[in-house]
């Protein structure tokens, strides 16, 4: 039994400048969440990833404009006022940023913090709040908690600061949670325990998730679906599983290759020729022509619609079979 | 692989003095040491990728300031071809730092944002007497085109190029000093995946053309398995584990390496773990706990680990400091 969806996206467009020449960092994304869900959002960095998860939310800025349509329970959080916004953002649906310490208060501590987003978004009384704020800490971690209550963000390990942010996002019980590269900062033995604890949480509390990364890796390990971006588009959407093992696109099959895995020792790697287009530099076609191996002439200009494989996968390249014979090709040389 | 090594570290320690805050002062505190390096011991052989990996604040870049000579050990030894390079002044000095080259993570805040990338590398050259004369330019263009820069990049800034590019103009500058070593710390860790491959492809070619020594510090633990012969896993500041790099990825001996290795995440959705492969956060260096430092994590610590702290000693394919690296199960 498939759960219901909880958040659609429907041609999202971002952009940003004079809107004669606009810089589009977000470009027809379409996708959806569903119930207690784990939807990774992979890309390397500039391709739109965290701008999608501003958009979402409405707080995009400097002066974004936003297109298309958020439906988040029969809304379309797009065309919300601001007041009617600030209602579902922060407690509905919450975010956690890559760097806490930027989203943290360094003027007050950790325990007031989380208190401030239980006033906001809960109606406990005060000696409810404290007792909520001490779960929440113990919940994601932290140990003795109670005794940390009172300690200032800096007093904190980033992996426990990641933890407390983690607690002031479930602060409001929110239904969906965007988690914006919240463990590149970490070293992979914190990031695993933050990864592992968002999971667990997610499944408890029945949490549908966006998680943003650039690692694969931590897709396979954590996601149950996953949306490849590139150049502000999906290019790839689908089953975890699925697409780690079966990708199709050219750029997520070049990424896959790209990383050494079940290959001798010091030998040449795949990579993927040149650098990610500047937004200003945006061809009107596929974003990924001039640096995928298997491009035609109708690449550059025609874009290619993200259309529907079976099993649920969506790829938008015009040329499938060109991409699986070249990459099967450099398969069968090795 | 000749037999001598080409680098010998011997029990080298690095601590920093913190300054004493005021209310520290005023109470006559002591001042708080960081031990960063804790009697590390190690051989690079020529000609091989040593990889290096641990968890954030473990030592890895102090012991690549150490070699590269930018931090001065507090106790210890550092040999280069048997000779000490600890104490070296003046001419001797100046030789071993041509020699042994580092690389950093953003070549931007090392490059000269008013240089363009020609008046970079011939002041490079020139400094240290690499070349005269007409030669100087020539050897510009043969660095540009070993590193794989565009036609006419030599006359351009360094914000003008990509993360990627501004590797390879690091790259290029390390290698106009004609060194025997380098020491790349997170060479590629800040560039995005599909250009990192490009950046290790070219390191690996230019190590065997050359045949450089290179020491390579990570952590993205695939890349480090890829392009290193043998491996050093750092934890605390000391070395807990050091072998060749396939056996030692594929089985790894000492407790604390185990623990790294799984918490990589696989790109495997089949291997998916519910529970962390590790517990707790790497202890404060400015109070290194005695016995084994790594007791507090350890799911196998014995009362022998609290006290004692074990020696690296032959283990699996390599050498492990672990007092029950025998008994371990699977070992
Ligand atoms: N100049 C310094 N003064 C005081 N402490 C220092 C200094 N340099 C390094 N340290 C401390 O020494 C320890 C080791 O630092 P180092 O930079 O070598 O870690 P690392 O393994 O390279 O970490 P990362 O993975 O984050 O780069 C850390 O606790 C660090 O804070
Ligand atoms: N305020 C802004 N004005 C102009 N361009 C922006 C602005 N914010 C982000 N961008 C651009 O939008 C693109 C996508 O950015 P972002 O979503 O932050 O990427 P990611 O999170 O995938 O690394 C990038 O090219 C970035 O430079
Ligand atoms: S074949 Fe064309 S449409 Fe497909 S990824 Fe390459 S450039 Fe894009
Ligand atoms: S010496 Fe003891 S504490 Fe240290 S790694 Fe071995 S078993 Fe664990
Ligand atoms: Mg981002
Ligand atoms: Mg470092």
């Amino acid at each position: 039994m498939e759960k219901p969806v909880v958040l659609a996206v429907r041609d999202l467009r971002t952009e940003f400048g004079p809107a004669a020449h606009p810089l589009v960092a977000v470009d027809g994304v379409s996708f959806e969440v569903r119930e207690g869900e784990i939807l990774g959002l992979v890309g390397e960095s500039g391709s739109g990833k965290s701008i999608t998860l501003r958009s979402i939310l409405g707080i995009v800025q400097p002066r974004g404009r936003v297109f298309g349509q958020i439906l988040w329970k029969g809304r379309d959080l797009a065309a919300l006022d601001e007041t009617r916004l600030r209602a579902v953002r922060g407690r509905e649906i919450a975010m956690i940023f890559q760097e806490p310490m930027s989203s943290l208060n360094p003027l007050l501590t950790v325990g007031l913090q989380i208190e401030e987003n239980l006033l906001a978004h809960t109606d406990l009384d005060a000696r409810a709040r404290k007792a909520r704020a001490v779960e929440l800490l113990d919940m994601v971690g932290i140990p003795a908690a109670r005794s940390r209550l009172g300690d200032y963000p800096h007093e904190f390990s980033g992996g426990m600061r990641q933890r407390v942010m983690i607690a002031i996002a479930l602060a409001s019980n929110p239904r969906l949670l965007l988690a914006d590269e919240p463990t590149t900062a970490l070293d992979v033995t914190i990031q695993d325990q933050i990864l592992r604890l968002i999971q667990s949480l997610a499944e408890e509390l029945g949490m549908a998730m966006i998680l943003v990364t650039h690692d694969m890796a931590v897709v396979a390990e954590t996601c149950d679906r996953v949306a490849v971006m590139y150049g502000g588009r999906l290019c790839e959407t689908g089953e975890t599983a699925a697409v780690i093992g079966d990708a199709r696109h050219p750029y997520t099959l070049g990424l896959l290759r790209s990383i050494p895995r079940d290959v001798p020792p010091r030998t040449p790697l795949y990579s993927i020729p040149g650098a990610p287009p500047a937004l200003s530099a945006m061809p009107a076609g596929c974003a990924f022509t001039a640096r995928c191996p298997v491009a035609g002439s109708d690449c550059r200009d025609a874009r290619p619609p993200l259309a529907a494989l079976s099993g649920g996968r969506h790829v938008a390249c015009h040329r499938l079979p060109e991409a699986a014979a070249f990459f099967s090709a450099r398969e069968a040389a090795r | 692989m000749s037999l001598a090594p080409l680098l010998s570290i011997r029990d080298l320690s690095m601590r920093f003095t913190k300054p004493r805050s005021l209310a520290d002062a005023v109470a006559r505190r002591p001042r708080k040491v960081v031990s960063a390096l804790n009697g590390v011991e190690l051989d690079v052989m020529p000609g091989e990728t040593l990889g290096i990996v641990g968890e954030s604040g473990c030592g890895k870049s102090t012991l690549a300031r150490c070699i590269a000579g930018l931090n001065r050990p507090t106790a210890g030894d550092i040999l280069f071809e048997g000779e000490s390079v600890v104490g070296l002044k003046g001419a001797r000095r100046r030789a071993y730092n041509r020699r042994v080259q580092m690389m950093f993570q953003d070549p931007y805040t090392s490059l000269n944002p008013r240089m363009t990338v020609r008046d970079a590398l011939e002041e490079a050259i020139t400094v240290h007497g690499m070349r005269s004369g007409a030669a100087v330019g020539r050897r510009v263009e043969e660095l540009l085109d070993l590193v794989r820069l565009p036609e006419g990049a030599a006359d351009k800034y360094p914000h003008e190029f990509s993360g990627g590019q501004r590797q390879r103009i690091g790259i290029a500058r390390a290698l106009a000093l004609e060194p025997t070593c380098l020491v790349a710390d997170e060479l590629v860790s800040a560039l995005d995946v599909s250009v990192q491959a490009q950046v290790v492809n070219l390191l690996m070619e230019l190590q065997d053309t050359l045949g450089l020594t290179v020491l390579f510090v990570a952590h993205d633990l695939r890349l480090v398995r890829h392009v290193s012969h043998r491996v050093a896993v750092i934890y605390l500041g000391a070395i807990v584990e050091i072998g060749p790099s396939g056996p030692l990825f594929a089985n790894p001996v000492h407790p604390y390496s185990r623990a790294l290795l799984a918490a990589a995440p696989s790109l495997d959705p089949a291997k998916r773990r519910r529970k962390p492969a590790i517990a707790g956060e790497l202890p404060s260096p400015l109070d290194v706990p005695p016995g084994c430092p790594f007791h507090l994590r350890c799911p196998h610590a014995g009362e022998i680990c609290r006290r004692e702290k074990p020696a690296l000693r032959p283990a699996g394919a390599g050498l492990a400091a672990c007092h029950f690296a025998e008994a371990l199960p699977g070992a």
